[in-house]
């Protein structure tokens, strides 16, 4: 019933404003053509002055309002991520000189030359002297961001530190996967047409020794403070994009091509908490790239935390090879050992030494 | 369909098009309103088409912006309209991501390329390069019909069992290969594919037309230098298209094979849950990113640049002062044509293309902000010292100008892919491309509506509804997109159903209602255009002069309603450029008038 209402009110508005605009055009004819479009004139120019300064208020108001739900309010929690915020200051600086000035130039123009009586205009065709300046300082500016952007660039995209420890992340829709090379530092094979949904999700091939002590993990992703973290991503079906807005940084996960990307952490989760004020804060990993209809829950966590935090959770993780080959597992050779085990994992009350093999 | 019906009542208002002919030939309704080979009418067809797409995709928009700014409310008449699309009223993911795409597709390639670029080289082209009609009538006509085609293919495709393609206006593989990844990709995406394969068709014949036509069939004295810049514009845009066209079709044409033939161009590596491990191996699915981005770039100036040229000759004739640096103004033109085959990788700058080719993407994408700025410090400078008689058209194509600016400025940001990797895909993105190209080229496009309506229809529209359209318009699409460069600063992704799970982008859930409120309060305020433009084509002023604006361009040398041919007699000779405006204290001198004895020679 709204529905119909508000629908008849809108049409209503409609009507009225169509009945006024309809008699403004009689009264314009009697009035004469000429002098209605006078006034017209001066209405819309008044409004360009108008339009002008609401305008740069409202430049101002949407800044004061929205800038602190941004991530400009905080520093960036990886130490790449302060070189774009940097960038991005001077970008601003300079995108927004000349949006400021030539708006005004633009708005303050069409007011002041609107039509007047006797005003001559002035027959100005072309000035070489004004499009070489206008095309020089353009050039400029240009060339001085292009070079900072490159330089970052390069930085980004290119090796990481010698130290950095590496984790694969592996897009699923609609979820993230990640696999830690274990203690020999190497990662093992993989072919996509070993994966089993339930027991190797990302079909490592067993054949290969070094896969037996990568642990693959599910939604969470640990990493260490201060230490740079490789990340080796890949997709296994759809296009998805690994997006770590706090981190300032984002690649896509494309099937059957491995991408790389690497940073470091400078504040661990915890730390973070304090510094927007918001106890609920966590690193997210969002999907950035249309991965399907479950594309918007596509949602991954990073834990930052520090060296010692992040060799305790990583001595409970078990390889993957075990979960597959539990008569395996040396932990189940002798049968009675199964149960307390299995109540040591459940309630994380102390941890497991790391398998070796 | 209803443009069939305005059409014909039309027939009423106009009767005696013909007695205006140069050939007075005998029309049926068929050869004139259906299958019309004279360039007006086929101007007509597009521009009319083209609104019912704006209408279809701007409402979708504002379904889509319910589900943004009141993701918890529940609407029945949803259900009623979408049925099992909106369960309980409540659009579903499926039907989100639907209307996303479809908005996406329609908007960008029939309303701000059939409906802009179809509209008004059809229209403008022979008139104002002093020409009967298109080189090619009948392309002309085929151009206008696959393009109907096509419309009717996509159309249909919204009502199929498993919904219309959904992965996103881009098409993406594996996602828009596999119906098995999701369901919009089932025959949803076939029938999305046939439709842009006849639009691609049509946009051919439609191109090489323009080409021709402007190389071709220049009145005497008209050279190329003579030009306006609207033929100028339409002419790189027409360029842009017949050369990056059949790459995207080439793009389709291995997805297609990759559907429905087993090949493995775009598949490789893929594991899909439920099915299992695919057969497909040795595939790259970047590779059709660079075939869709090869178009997909140029097909951002081909939208823009129609706008950018009826804003240049609109800009001049209401600031009664002639286009400041038309040969600079030619020059960026040429310069963005050509730049606009070099920089299709920035959009793929996080798809883990090579760095060193990464950058070389910088450079030339950055090096397009000169051409840009060349045109607006030129438009500025149009302005400047005029006598501005503030037309609804002249509003539009100065809030062209402001929207390209602010727009344009954002593209410094995302061009540089060192930025780009942390805005990349976030409402940052979605700002910068609906400023620059869908509201500016909108803005574009209605400026050319209330500039050459006179002409198209020999009557005027109302002005104080225009008025009304204009500013708030503006006003709107300024408070739509401007916030949201703030949730892109966020990192808020795009092509997000629901953001309240977010911990990072949940705070925004105030700010997308109220760009919800305005995104429908602007829809709304279309209506009073689409209604001004359809009562002023019966009962719109007359038009009693030949040049209501008093411009200097051929079309105006015609009649009031010019016939099949244009014009009665004799095809007029041009003696000067388009730009004579308060030229020796004149207010304007019309091409066809010859050069006087005592004139200054500039120009």
């Amino acid at each position: 019933m709204t529905i119909y209402l508000t629908i008849a009110v809108i049409i209503l508005i409609f009507v009225v404003i169509f009945q006024i605009s309809k008699a403004s055009e009689y009264v314009s004819t009697l009035k004469g053509d000429e002098v209605s479009r006078k006034q017209n004139n001066k209405i819309n120019g008044f409004l360009m002055v108008v339009f002008l300064v609401l305008g740069l208020i409202g430049v101002w108001y949407c800044n004061h309002v929205l800038f602190d739900k941004t991530l400009l309010a905080h520093d960036s929690a990886s130490v790449e991520g302060a070189r774009v915020d940097s960038m991005l200051w001077v970008t601003l600086a300079v995108t927004g000189i000349v949006f400021i000035g030539t708006q005004i130039v633009l708005f303050w123009f069409a007011y002041k030359y609107q039509e007047k009586e006797n005003r001559k205009v002035f027959y100005f065709p072309h000035s070489n002297a004004l499009e070489v300046l206008w095309t020089v300082v353009p050039a400029i500016a240009l060339t001085v961001l292009v070079v900072i952007g490159l330089r970052n660039w390069f930085l980004f995209t290119g090796a990481p530190p010698q130290n950095a420890m590496q984790i694969e992340v592996t897009g699923k829709q609609f979820g993230w996967i990640f696999r830690y090379p274990g203690n020999d530092g190497a990662f093992g094979k993989k072919y996509y047409k070993n994966i089993d949904a339930a027991t190797n999700s990302i079909g490592l091939i067993w054949d290969d020794q070094l896969t037996h002590d990568d642990v693959v993990t599910e939604q969470t992703m640990y990493v260490v403070k201060g230490k740079p973290v490789k990340l080796i991503i890949g997709s296994r079906d759809v296009i998805h994009d690994v997006g770590l807005s706090a981190f300032r940084l984002k690649m896509d996960a494309v099937p059957g091509i491995p991408t790389t990307m690497w940073f470091t952490p400078k504040y661990t989760t915890a730390e973070m908490k304090e510094i927007t004020g918001n106890p609920n804060f966590v690193y997210e990993i969002s999907c950035d790239q249309m991965c399907g209809n479950g594309h918007y829950s596509m949602k991954g966590i990073i834990e930052v935390v520090s060296q010692e935090d992040f060799d305790l959770w990583m001595a409970k993780q078990k390889p993957l090879y075990l979960s597959a080959f539990p008569d395996k597992d040396p932990e189940n050779a002798k049968p009675a050992a199964v149960p307390a085990v299995a109540v040591k994992s459940a309630t994380d009350v102390e941890s497991t030494k790391p398998v070796k093999l | 369909m209803s443009n069939e019906a305005v059409l014909h009542a039309h027939s009423g208002a106009h009767d005696g098009h013909g007695d205006h002919s140069h050939e007075h030939h005998h029309q049926s309704f068929i050869s004139k309103y259906v299958f019309s080979q004279d360039h007006k009418m086929i101007a007509k067809q597009f521009l009319i088409t083209g609104m019912v797409w704006a209408v279809l995709g701007g409402f979708m928009s504002v379904l889509f912006r319910l589900q943004l700014g009141y993701p918890d409310a529940s609407f029945p008449w949803l259900e009623t309209i979408l049925g099992k699309w909106a369960k309980g009223g409540h659009i579903t993911p499926e039907a989100y991501y639907a209307l996303v795409t479809t908005h996406g597709t329609v908007l960008v390639f029939f309303v701000l390329t059939a409906g802009l670029s179809g509209t008004f080289a059809n229209f403008l082209i022979p008139l104002q390069i002093g020409a009967r009609d298109m080189a090619s009538p009948f392309m002309n006509m085929l151009s206008y019909w696959f393009f109907f085609a096509a419309s009717i293919v996509m159309l249909s495709s919204i009502f199929v069992e498993t919904g219309p393609f959904s992965g996103g206006w881009t098409a993406y593989p594996p996602l828009s290969a596999l119906g098995d990844a999701s369901p919009g990709s089932k025959s949803g995406m076939d029938l999305w594919i046939v439709s842009m394969a006849l639009f691609v068709v049509s946009s051919l014949l439609g191109g090489l037309n323009y080409i021709a036509t402007v190389l071709n069939m220049r009145t005497k004295g008209m050279s190329m230098t003579r030009l306006p810049l609207t033929i100028w514009a339409l002419f790189f845009t027409a360029v842009l298209g017949v050369l990056s066209f059949p790459v995207l079709f080439s793009g389709f044409i291995l997805l297609i094979f990759d559907r429905n033939f087993g090949t493995s161009f775009y598949l490789s590596d893929i594991f899909i849950n439920g099915v299992g491990a695919l057969p497909n191996e040795g595939g790259s699915a970047i590779l059709y990113q660079h075939l869709f981005w090869f178009l997909g770039h140029p097909e951002v100036y081909i939208i823009l640049l129609p706008a950018m040229g009826m804003v240049s000759e609109i800009l001049s004739v209401n600031s009664r002062k002639p286009i400041f640096g038309y040969m600079a103004m030619i020059g960026s033109l040429f310069a963005i044509a050509i730049l606009a085959f070099l920089v299709w990788a920035h959009h793929m700058f996080v798809t883990g293309l090579n760095p060193l080719l990464g950058s070389v993407f910088v450079l030339l994408t950055l090096l397009i902000a000169v051409p840009s700025a060349i045109k607006v410090f030129n438009w500025l400078t149009t302005l400047w010292r005029g006598n501005i008689r503030f037309t609804p058209g002249m509003l539009f194509a100065i809030g062209f100008v402001s929207l390209f600016i602010s727009g344009g400025l954002t593209g410094i940001w995302l061009g540089n892919s060192a930025l780009d990797i942390h805005l990349h895909d976030t409402y940052f993105v979605i700002a910068h491309f609906h400023i620059v190209m869908g509201v500016a080229s909108m803005f574009g496009m209605f400026a050319g509506i209330y500039h050459w309506f006179p002409k198209m229809y020999g009557r005027f529209m109302n002005n104080t509804l225009a008025y009304i359209h204009f500013w708030v318009t503006m006003a709107g699409a300024y408070m739509i997109f401007w916030p949201m460069h703030y949730e892109g600063l966020a990192g808020m992704p795009r092509r997000y159903y629901d953001y309240s799970i977010w911990e990072s982008f949940k705070q925004f859930q105030g700010l997308n209602q109220f760009i919800s409120l305005i995104a429908m309060i602007v829809f709304a305020v279309q209506f009073l255009f689409l209604f001004n433009f359809f009562y002023s084509i019966f009962k719109g002023r007359k038009v009693t002069t030949q040049n209501p604006w008093e411009a200097n361009t051929l079309e105006w040398t015609t009649p009031i309603h010019p016939g099949h041919g244009n014009w009665p007699d004799e095809i007029p000779e041009v003696h000067r450029w388009a730009y004579d405006y308060g030229k020796d204290g004149v207010d304007f001198i019309p091409q066809t008038t010859p050069v006087g004895a005592n004139e200054s020679v500039e120009h």
